[in-house]
């Protein structure tokens, strides 16, 4: 049982564990048995972050990469969740479309890089095109299983209520299939996040984080590198909390939904 | 000398809330081979007081000694059965479940085989020694849960509700099963229950327990012969008598 | 006559489900094939599937393929065993200690959200390109999300197991052994079929950053400059089907073998 005094003492320790790898870490930089191009100070790459932001560079690239993120999933949401709602509604739509998701499904979205540079060429359709790859198929999945898991006996209910095809759709299967939806577009970010940074690196694009880090390496700016690094983590971090746990305590938290893992 | 003394027991737990009284001032002797029941509405500290004789719990006060020592945390003179049937380890079978505790003992793999198809036998249950927990029924997992409880041999059976979570029929083949298999083995049992009708089945004294805070109110023997007629006169007198304790 | 008739209607309901499966890979073929052949893009950029067959047979005979196959995956199983040993051993003690958990947690959320690949360069860098640097990187991604869901594991391990267990005389390591590691599996399992995926995406994008000279990643990669399209597609096909056949020859027996057989995931 966790108590108060628990927790205060589970911040302090984080608080001295942050603090720690901090310390060893400057004192490992600054020893100068590694080069500072390669093993910066925290100064430095604090530094640099202060840099980039003030002149403007790094949002510049976080804007670029966001925009090819919310891109690609916004077109994987549009393709994805109809869909995969489809898949579950009818038997036919499945079994066209399952196979073929679960080849796909397992090639790494990074492996179509070349292909799409061939196809697509060097910049924004590439990367959107890879991150719409690799955000697709969390969505589509998801949403087949979470239509395919609504309580048939909400259905029942439903209908002995009166409801009708159309509107045991909208107001019984698709809330029913939110927990789902949800966790299918948590994995599609997740997913997306690796393919733009990865892409970014790959389609050297002249914007966006992963190509910074890319190019930071030509020129041995590790400081750079981590700042961007760190950049990223917190945007990450910022989608992960704000957005989706906002997103999950309204609905699926509320409605006391969520999906606990087996036993 | 008494098999169980329990010396004016008290446990207060520390939560958000503020404290709370667990069980106070819980003072009673158990004997060998006795059967008795700990009864009492949620709340009463029949549970906690169960878990603390087990040693998974250490009262803020008094002391509990068994065969006149005093009991420092769990130890394998004491075996114990929980209410939720998935007490038993999924990734063993039924014998494997049961011979548990003789392998922490260190009892040699043939011994321990011949031991824990008893048990099973003992819960009628060796037709399913080799099954997996989740192929058997709550009824023949609890089954499972007493054997292992037993099979190592201790002196003491403490049992926390373990028939609650069953359906009323199972229920009732249970407890005639417990009965045979208390006559059988002699043990020490002591079960904690809300119902009363399961207390005055099953045992030789009753301890009846009430909340707020929670204590040992009084003590009820059972003296009816069995095997017992829960709808004999003399069973519903016995039942009465309890919920007289209870409520008033 | 009755088993018979049984034993056919079973084998042709097997054949139907093996039509109904292969019913839209034929249909997205023959749409693939027609759109080549009438070169409605440059042949060079869509190559037709009979093109794409022969590059496969072609580099198989060569040994090239082979070659490159066998490297990417040395390297994956590398890199993964060192996240999977690393990743179940971290895990464990934070779930066991709150010490460790509260000194680790931190730093592992922190470092978790960042995909793997974003820290390609900064190792490239560091320990400069080749083999090492791969494999480290694979070990290094991989190894969070088998550490987050070892922790959660451990943690999830049933109250009423360790009270059992404890009642029946186990204690320490006989706990550990005995209890603890086959109550989290589940979750275990489950964090390593992530790493899993995790190192596979890792491996090919490190490939294709040049910092090998064989695998698969750098063999797709490099096709580019030729516009060998065919060669990168049958390597594309070839990653699916390492990475699937891995998933069916590894991860599903020991999950069929484990934690389906004790019924604790199905």
């Amino acid at each position: 049982m966790s108590t108060f005094a628990d927790h205060t003492r589970s911040i302090r320790r984080a608080a001295v564990s942050l603090f720690l790898a901090a310390a060893a870490y400057e004192s490992i930089a600054r020893s100068g048995v590694f080069p500072p191009s390669l093993l910066p100070s925290l100064v430095a790459v604090a530094g640099a972050l202060v840099d980039g932001v003030l002149d403007g560079s790094l949002p510049a690239h976080a804007l670029a990469t966001l925009y090819r993120v919310l891109m690609g999933v916004g077109l994987a949401i549009a393709f994805g969740l109809p869909l995969g709602i489809l898949m579950g509604r009818y038997r036919a739509v499945e079994s066209f479309v399952l196979p073929l998701a679960s080849a796909l499904m397992p090639i790494p979205s990074l492996a179509w890089v070349p292909v799409f540079i061939l196809w697509l060429g060097l910049g924004n359709a590439t990367a959107i095109g890879i991150v719409l790859y690799a955000a697709l198929f969390p969505l589509l999945l998801n949403a087949w299983s979470g239509v395919r898991a609504v309580d048939p006996l909400w259905l029942r209910a439903g209908s002995a209520m009166g409801a009708d095809e159309r509107a045991l759709f909208w107001k019984v299967i698709l809330p029913g299939a939110f927990p789902f939806v949800i966790a299918g577009l948590r994995q599609a970010f997740l997913r997306a996040w690796i393919a733009v940074v990865g892409a970014e690196m790959l389609a050297a694009s002249d914007w966006g984080l992963g190509w910074i880090i890319f190019d930071a390496k030509e020129f041995l700016r590790a400081d750079v590198m981590l700042a961007s690094l760190a950049v990223i983590g917190m945007i990450g971090f910022a989608f992960e909390r704000l957005i989706f746990g906002s997103l999950e305590r309204v609905t699926v938290l509320r409605w006391g939904m969520v999906r606990t893992a087996k036993r | 000398m008494p098999h169980i003394e329990v010396h004016d027991v008290s446990l207060i737990y520390d939560t958000p809330a503020g404290r709370v009284v667990g069980v106070e001032h819980a003072s009673f002797d158990i004997e060998q081979s006795e059967f008795v029941c700990l009864v009492g509405p949620s709340g009463c500290g029949k549970s906690t007081l169960l878990n603390i004789i087990a040693g998974f719990l250490v009262p803020t006060a008094g002391e509990i000694r068994i065969g006149g020592k005093a009991i420092t945390g769990h130890g394998m003179d004491r075996g114990i059965v929980f209410q939720d049937f998935a007490q038993l380890f999924p990734w063993r079978t039924a014998r494997g479940n049961v011979a548990f505790g003789l392998e922490m003992k260190g009892v040699p793999a043939p011994e321990r085989e011949r031991i824990a198809l008893e048990h099973l036998r003992l819960v009628k249950l060796e037709r399913f020694a080799n099954a997996y927990p989740h192929h058997l029924s709550g009824g023949m997992q609890q089954r499972v849960a007493i054997a292992r409880a037993l099979a190592y041999n201790p002196s003491v059976l403490l049992m926390d509700e373990p028939f609650a979570a069953l359906d009323a029929l199972t229920r009732d083949d249970m407890q005639k099963l417990l009965a045979d298999v208390w006559r059988e083995t002699r043990k020490t049992v002591v079960y904690v229950t809300h119902n009363v009708a399961e207390a005055v089945y099953l045992a030789d004294r009753v301890l009846v327990m009430t909340p707020h805070p929670g204590t040992v109110r009084c003590q009820v023997p059972i003296r009816l012969e069995r095997p017992r007629d829960p709808l004999s006169a003399e069973f519903i007198e016995h039942q009465k008598e309890l919920l007289r304790r209870l409520g008033g | 006559m009755q088993s018979i008739k049984a034993a056919l209607a079973r084998a042709s309901k097997r054949w139907g489900e093996a039509l109904r499966t292969a019913f839209p890979f034929v249909v997205v073929g023959a749409l693939w094939e027609v759109a080549a052949r009438l070169q409605i893009f440059p042949v060079r950029l869509f190559p037709s599937l009979e093109s794409i067959a022969a590059a496969f047979v072609r580099l198989t005979i060569s040994g090239v393929l082979p070659h490159h196959a066998a490297d990417t995956v040395l390297r994956l199983i590398v890199g993964f065993a060192l996240a999977a040993s690393i990743g179940v051993a971290t895990g464990v003690a934070m779930g066991r200690s709150r010490l460790a958990e509260d000194l680790a947690l931190p730093l592992v959320s922190m470092a978790a959200p960042i995909p793997g690949i974003a820290y390609a360069p900064l190792f490239l860098l560091w320990f400069g390109p080749g083999n090492i640097s791969a494999v480290l990187l694979v070990g290094f991604a991989s190894a969070f999300p088998i550490i987050l869901n070892t922790w959660t594991g451990v943690k999830a391990v049933k109250d009423v197991w360790l009270r059992s267990a404890l009642a029946l005389g186990a204690d320490g390591r006989r706990l550990f052994h005995e209890v603890i590691l086959p109550g989290a599996l589940p979750y275990i399992l489950t964090g390593l079929r992530l790493g899993f995926a995790q190192a596979w995406r890792i491996l090919v994008g490190v490939e294709m950053l040049a910092a090998v000279s064989w695998g698969l990643g750098w063999m797709i990669f490099g096709a580019r400059e030729f516009l060998n399209t065919d060669v990168m597609l049958e390597g594309v096909a070839v990653i699916g089907m390492i990475g699937l056949t891995l998933e069916k020859l590894v991860f599903k027996p020991i999950e069929d073998f484990t934690v389906v057989r004790w019924g604790m995931m199905t």
